[in-house]
C-alpha cells in the first residue's frame, strides 16, 4: 500500500516541450539558470562560510567577516569539543537516539505486525488509539510529562528520554509500518508455518527481512527526528553535564555573552553540521524519500 | 494457523501499548484538567479553577502580543513557501543541467537541526561578524540594521530562515507530484500552443492540487509552534518582538512555575492548530481531479 501509492516517476518526466534555440528559448533559460544558481549560493553559502570561518581567529572573524583565514586554527576545534563539551554533547545525544532508534524499530514493527495481520477484538480500537496521537502537538504534553518523568524519578536520566522518544515515535512509526505489513503476502506466512516455524520464527526470519525497505524509510525518519529534537531535552534534561548536541549548542549561543569565544562557537557549530552533510550526501536519495514519504503519511 | 495466536499478540502489542498510553495518552488527557486548574508545581493535587486561566488568556497582553507574531508568520510563510517550493519545482522540471545537484542541495537544510541553522544564522545576522551587514555595506548601504537586535527586523529576519529552512522540502514534495503528471497532458496542450506558464497554471497546479493543500497544513501547524528556531535565534527578544504562543508557554511554565495557565496556553493553542487544519482542507477543497 505504501510504496504503490509513492509517485510513480514518469518515464520522461520533464516536459522538455518548447524549441529552445530560438532568443526568447536561450533567455528563459538564462533566467532560469540565474535564479536556481541564486538560491543555490543562498543555501550553500552559509554553511561555507561557518566552516572557513571557524578556522580563523576572534580578531578575524570580527574585523574581516569575508576573508578567508590567515592560518588554520586547529585550537578553535579543540576548544570546542573539549572545554565546551561538544564531545560530551555528541556522546549524550548517541547515547539517548541509538538505543531510541532500535526500540522504535522493534516495537514498532512488532505492534503494527500484529495489528496489520491478526483480527482480534480490540484491534482497531488499539490502531486508531495509536493513530490519535498524530493529532496532537508535543507542547500539549509537556507540563503533564515534565511531572510525570520527575515521578518516575526520570528526571535528567537517559533511559526517561529514551522511552519518552520511543512514546512519541510510535503513532507515526505504527500507523506506516502497518501500511507495510498489510502488503506483504500471506502465502509466505502460511508457508511458513506449514514448514514448521512458528509465529515467532515467521515474524523475524520472514516478516522482518521482507519490511526492510518500510524499516528503512521509518528509521531514517525517527533518527533525523531523534536526532534534532530540542524541546523534549530541554524539559526533560536539565542537567548541563547530560545535555544532548542541540541544547548544547543552544546553550553556547546563549553563553556568548559572558565567553566570547566566536571562534570556537563557530567550531562547534562546524563541528555539528559536518557529519549531517556527509551522511547526507552519501544517502541522500533515502533520505529525501524517507522524510517526504513520512511527511505525506503523516 | 491462528491457534494461540494470542501468545504472539499479547507480548508484541504490550510493550508499545504500555510506553504510549503512559507517556503520550496520559499526558495529553491529564493536559485538559490541569489546563483549568491553578498550579504552581508545589502541591501534589492541582487546585480546580474552572475557566479562570481561559479568562485570565483574555486579558493578558503578552500572551496576544506573542498570538499576533503567530498569525503574522501564519499569514505569509505558507504563501512564501509554498509560493517559492512550487517556483524551484517547476524550474527543476523544465530539463536544466544539474538538476540533480539542486534538487539534493536545496533538500539539505531540512535535515539539519533547526537549533544548528539557528546558531548559523545568528552568524550571518550578527552586526560586526555577520556576511550579511557586511555585505550591505559594501553595496552601499550606510547603516544596515542590527536585524536581530531590532524588534522591527527581528520577526521578519527568523521568518526568513525559516523558509530558507523548509522551501526545499516542499520543492521536492511538489516536483514528485509534477513528475506523476503524465506527459501526454503536456504534449497535447503545447499542440494547441500553450506556453509554458500556461502549462503551469492550467495543467501542473490544478493537478498537484492535493500536494499543495497538504503542503499548507503542514506550514501552518510549523507556524503556530516555531519553539526552536525562536528559542534559538532571540529567545523571543528583542523586548518580546518575536515572542511566540510556545516561547511564552515554555517561560510561563519552566521559569515561571504557572502549570496551570502555560497549559491553558497549550490547550488554546492545539486547538488552534485543530481549527486550522479543518478549515484549511475545507476552504481549499475542490473536486479531485483524477488522472
Amino acid at each position: 500500500m505504501t510504496t504503490e501509492t509513492l509517485p510513480q516517476p514518469a518515464p520522461a518526466a520533464a516536459p522538455r516541450h518548447q524549441a529552445s534555440t530560438s532568443l526568447g528559448g536561450w533567455l528563459t533559460r538564462a533566467l532560469i539558470n540565474l535564479f536556481l544558481g541564486l538560491w543555490a549560493l543562498v543555501v550553500i553559502f552559509p554553511m561555507v562560510w561557518l566552516v572557513y570561518t571557524s578556522f580563523k581567529t576572534d580578531q578575524e572573524i570580527f574585523f574581516n567577516p569575508w576573508s578567508l583565514p590567515t592560518s588554520l586554527q586547529w585550537d578553535n576545534f579543540v576548544r570546542a569539543w573539549v572545554s565546551a563539551h561538544i564531545g560530551d554533547y555528541f556522546l549524550n545525544s548517541l547515547i539517548v537516539v541509538l538505543p531510541s532508534l532500535v526500540l522504535i524499530l522493534l516495537l514498532g514493527s512488532m505492534a503494527a505486525y500484529v495489528l496489520a495481520r491478526f483480527p482480534f477484538p480490540g484491534n482497531r480500537v488499539i490502531f486508531y488509539l495509536f493513530l490519535s496521537g498524530m493529532l496532537f502537538p508535543v507542547f500539549l504534553a509537556l507540563v503533564p510529562l515534565f511531572f510525570l518523568v520527575k515521578n518516575l524519578g526520570m528526571l535528567n536520566s537517559y533511559v526517561g528520554l529514551i522511552l519518552v522518544y520511543v512514546a512519541y515515535s510510535l503513532p507515526f512509526s505504527v500507523f506506516f509500518l502497518t501500511g507495510f505489513f498489510k502488503t506483504l503476502p500471506s502465502e509466505l506466512h502460511e508457508a511458513g508455518i506449514i514448514d514448521g516455524a512458528n509465529q515467532y520464527q515467521v515474524f523475524f526470519l520472514i516478516m522482518l527481512p521482507l519490511a526492510q525497505p518500510g524499516l528503512v524509510s521509518i528509521g531514517i525518519f525517527n533518527f533525523l527526528g531523534m536526532w534534532n529534537q530540542y524541546i523534549l531535552p530541554l524539559v526533560l534534561m536539565s542537567d548541563p553535564a547530560r545535555y544532548l548536541l542541540t541544547q548544547g549548542l543552544a546553550y553556547m549561543l546563549h553563553q556568548q555573552y559572558y565567553m566570547n569565544d566566536w571562534s570556537g562557537l563557530f567550531a562547534a557549530v562546524t563541528m555539528v553540521m559536518v557529519p549531517t552533510l556527509i551522511t547526507y550526501v552519501i544517502f541522500q536519495g533515502q533520505i529525501q524519500k524517507g522524510i517526504t514519504v513520512g511527511a505525506l503519511k503523516g | 494457523m491462528y491457534r494461540n495466536k494470542y501468545r504472539l499478540i499479547i507480548p508484541f502489542l504490550f510493550p508499545s501499548v504500555l510506553l504510549y498510553v503512559v507517556f503520550v495518552m496520559y499526558p495529553y488527557l491529564r493536559a485538559m484538567y490541569i489546563s483549568f486548574t491553578r498550579w504552581r508545581g508545589l502541591t501534589p493535587n492541582p487546585e480546580f479553577v474552572g475557566l479562570e486561566n481561559f479568562a485570565r488568556m483574555l486579558q493578558d497582553e503578552l500572551f496576544w502580543n506573542a498570538l499576533q507574531h503567530n498569525v503574522i508568520y501564519l499569514l505569509t510563510l505558507p504563501i512564501v513557501t509554498i509560493s517559492l517550493g512550487l517556483f524551484l519545482a517547476f524550474l527543476l522540471t523544465q530539463g536544466v543541467r544539474f538538476a540533480k545537484f539542486y534538487r539534493v542541495t536545496f533538500f539539505f537544510p531540512q535535515v539539519m537541526s533547526v537549533v544548528a541553522i539557528g546558531v548559523l544564522w545568528s552568524f550571518v545576522y550578527h552586526p560586526t561578524m555577520g556576511i550579511l551587514n557586511s555585505l550591505l555595506m559594501l553595496v552601499g548601504v550606510q547603516e544596515p540594521p542590527v536585524w536581530l537586535g531590532n524588534p522591527d527586523t527581528a520577526l521578519g529576519a527568523v521568518g526568513a530562515v525559516v523558509v530558507w529552512q523548509s522551501v526545499g522540502f516542499y520543492m521536492v514534495l511538489f516536483i514528485a507530484g509534477m513528475e506523476s503528471i503524465p506527459n501526454t497532458f503536456y504534449e497535447a496542450a503545447v499542440i494547441d500552443g500553450a506556453t509554458r506558464w500556461h502549462l503551469f497554471w492550467h495543467i501542473t497546479l490544478p493537478l498537484l492540487w492535493d500536494t499543495v493543500r497538504t503542503a499548507l497544513v503542514f506550514l501552518a501547524i510549523g507556524a503556530v509552534d516555531m519553539f526552536a528556531i525562536v528559542q534559538t535565534m532571540t529567545e523571543g527578544g528583542p523586548s518580546r518582538a518575536t515572542d511566540v504562543l510556545a516561547t511564552y508557554l515554555y517561560e510561563t511554565a519552566f521559569l515561571g512555575s504557572k502549570f496551570g495557565y502555560a497549559t491553558a496556553i497549550a490547550v488554546s493553542m492545539f486547538l488552534m492548530v485543530l481549527t486550522l487544519s479543518v478549515v484549511l482542507m475545507r476552504v481549499t477543497a475542490r473536486e479531485s481531479l483524477e488522472y
